[in-house]
């Protein structure tokens, strides 16, 4: 655990304006999903979900470099991409209770919010399932010439899956333009990285498809962007995919049926010390871009947010049983 | 009319489409100036070009994943799958993804994608090379599985294939590729979901996909020789299904067998006999339905043996009669 609980000095070159909506959807991303937690243990969510809390800054740094035409391909813990790639609070609570008006219609749930339309080509349940569709849109995307890029997020889980190295293979073949985002959260449910992994350094196997590759820490949110910023310049630029790894932890147990049994208290309480909202906020206060009362006032403002979600996705219909096979075929 | 091979029926179909709407694109093993491993696609590199007659790596989750992944955008790829045993490699992206992502996103994507493959057994390529895995794919709402026969239905098929807004997969027989029929130079479609009667009896209907259409028009003139009326129905489309085709049929000759190469456990014929049982042709039938499918064994390599595992003509010829003697008309002749 070699990172700084501090975001380390470097050039900012994003105007005041940016970095306060990217902490703010930072809050966004860690107040949806607490309050997720808490209505599962009402017995308001039912199914599984997969909260993103500590790993805020990977998905908010990486996708904020993106315009908003390009795509993202997410994961089964993907609520932090879609809250980041723009998507509406409100449809994404009224998906997870499963409502007609949520994303998908209450027929995804969790794991299978998309919003095409916008760039968002979906979370996905099968770990590294996503990886070949993103290689795919991004195929098409040089078909088209349409000078968008994509974004595929994937866990370090994913890394041993057959379909990330096909998949990574095939597009550093056919250099298309995605840019691979490793969040590297330590634990592939239960396993371990260093046991699950014969190699734990990116740029080892990045270099094997020869691509670049580059180890971030992602709870720097920053870092993160400035990562994603370099290999998204390389990707529109025609030169092909980066993986990138950032380095992270999921606060939360893996699923709701998670006992932590596989780690110690400590090794999460050390974590949670590098939280990247707070290391931003102290970052962004040092810079006098937010007061300590700016920051409170936003937490409110996010809290009240989630909460006109949750009523909005409570008065919103179930879907009718008549049209149970809607959507099976185009 | 012309006539043409299945495999130069097939390479028209990808040609024309591709000449019709520039989405279209081809992607797959060895397809370039290989032409595929069956040759397939000899020359179309040609005319279009490797942006479009696309040489892959060996992924077969890569290229059916990048097909699905391409076909949300917009494009309306073709993937070759060298060998249908191989869509077992790449079927995640298949049955989980392509499959499911339109009704998993509440019925706001499309996914117009074709995945192509040789499938069957004759070659002497045993039990990883020769496989029927149709009713695998038939299985997961979401997808469309067609098996044309002759090359006129291989044309037809493959067009409405990629006209179609959803994943596709069509298996294509090997020992097919070589065989002739007769096929118009202009433009057309065959709809996928029609079945064919592709002749016409009264005893016996006999019901079939691919190569098996063909094993099972020879039987059917030798079953005429006897007296022995059989209507053959070549299905083309395996999901969504000619259930009325079927039920159709055998409410006016009360006899049905169902032919197919793949293993008869768990095989399609299963679902066709229950279309039938569940049906108002059930108050018609004269004997039990029949199924005639290859054996539950791996496709063997050794010849003699390769040909013991799958339906042959011999095979057809004997169920017919077998199902004659069984009922009540030809037993009160006897």
């Amino acid at each position: 655990m070699a990172e700084s609980t501090i975001i380390a000095a470097r050039r900012v070159d994003l105007p005041p304006e940016r970095l306060v909506h990217m902490y703010r959807q930072m809050l966004r991303i860690r107040h949806f999903e607490e309050q997720v937690d808490l209505l599962f243990q009402a017995g308001r969510i039912w199914g599984t979900f997969h909260l993103y809390i500590g790993q805020e800054a990977s998905a908010v740094g990486a996708i904020e470099v993106l315009e908003p035409d390009d795509y993202i391909t997410s994961t089964h813990r993907g609520h932090g991409h879609s809250i980041a790639k723009g998507a509406s609070i409100p449809l994404m609570m009224a998906e997870l209770r499963g409502k007609e008006t949520g994303y998908c219609r209450g027929r995804g749930g969790s794991m299978h919010i998309a919003d095409v339309e916008a760039g968002n080509l979906g979370a996905n349940g099968i770990v590294g399932g996503g990886i070949p569709i993103a290689t795919g849109a991004a195929l098409a995307c040089k078909k088209l010439g349409n000078g968008r890029v994509v974004m595929c997020f994937f866990g370090d889980g994913a890394l041993a899956q057959g379909a990330f190295h096909e998949a990574v293979n095939f597009a550093a073949v056919f250099k298309l333009p995605v840019v691979y985002v490793c969040e590297n959260n330590q634990y592939a449910m239960s396993m371990p990285v260093a046991r699950g992994l014969g190699s734990t350094d990116i740029t080892v196997r990045a270099a094997a498809y020869g691509l670049p590759g580059v180890s971030v820490d992602g709870n720097d949110v920053l870092a993160v962007y400035e990562a994603a910023k370099e290999a998204v310049n390389r990707a529109r630029r025609g030169e092909g995919p980066t993986i990138i790894e950032t380095r992270t932890y999921r606060w939360r147990g893996h699923s709701k049926s998670d006992a932590n049994r596989y780690r110690t208290k400590e090794e999460i309480e050390a974590w949670k010390q590098r939280c990247p909202i707070r290391r931003f906020g102290s970052f962004l206060e040092g810079l006098g871009i937010l007061t300590p009362v700016d920051r409170d006032r936003m937490e409110r403002e996010v809290e009240a947010e989630i909460q006109d979600a949750i009523a909005f996705a409570d008065s919103q219909p179930d879907p009718d049983p008549a049209q149970l096979a809607d959507g099976v075929y185009a | 009319m012309r006539e043409i091979t299945y495999a130069q029926a097939v390479r028209e179909a990808l040609a024309e489409e591709m000449r019709r709407d520039e989405r279209v694109f081809l992607m797959g093993e060895d397809i370039g100036v290989y032409g595929g491993a069956f040759g397939v696609t000899l020359g179309l590199i040609d005319e279009f070009g490797p942006e479009r007659v696309m040489d892959t790596p060996l992924s077969e989750a890569a290229i059916i994943g990048a097909a699905a992944g391409a076909a949300v955008l917009g494009m309306r790829p073709v993937a070759e799958v060298q060998f249908s045993d191989f869509l077992t490699i790449g079927s995640d992206q298949l049955v989980n993804q392509a499959a499911k992502m339109r009704y998993m996103f509440g019925g706001k994507a499309r996914v117009p994608m074709v995945v192509r493959t040789p499938a069957g057994s004759g070659t002497g390529a045993a039990a990883q090379h020769s496989q029927s895995l149709e009713t695998w794919f038939m299985h997961i709402p979401g997808l469309k599985v067609v098996a044309p026969a002759t090359p006129y239905d291989a044309k037809g098929l493959l067009k409405s294939a990629i006209r179609d807004d959803n994943p596709v997969v069509v298996f294509e027989h090997k020992l097919l590729y070589k065989t002739k029929g007769q096929v118009p130079e202009e433009d057309y479609t065959v709809p996928i979901g029609k079945a064919a009667v592709r002749r016409e009896g009264i005893d016996i209907t006999v019901i079939a996909t691919s190569i098996m259409v063909l094993r099972s028009l020879a039987a059917a003139d030798r079953l005429a020789e006897e007296g022995i009326s059989v209507e053959v129905i070549d299905l083309r489309s395996l999901r969504p299904l000619d259930a009325e085709t079927i039920v159709k049929s055998v409410c006016k000759t009360g006899r049905a067998v169902v032919v197919h190469e793949a293993n008869k456990f768990a095989g399609f014929g299963g679902e066709i006999v229950g279309t039938i049982v569940e049906s108002e042709a059930f108050d018609y039938l004269d004997a039990p339905v029949v199924r005639v499918a290859g054996k539950d064994v791996p496709i063997p390599y050794n010849p003699h043996l390769e040909r013991a595992a799958v339906p042959q003509e011999e095979d057809i010829v004997a169920a017919c009669r077998s199902l004659m003697r069984q009922s009540p008309r030809w037993r009160a002749l006897a």
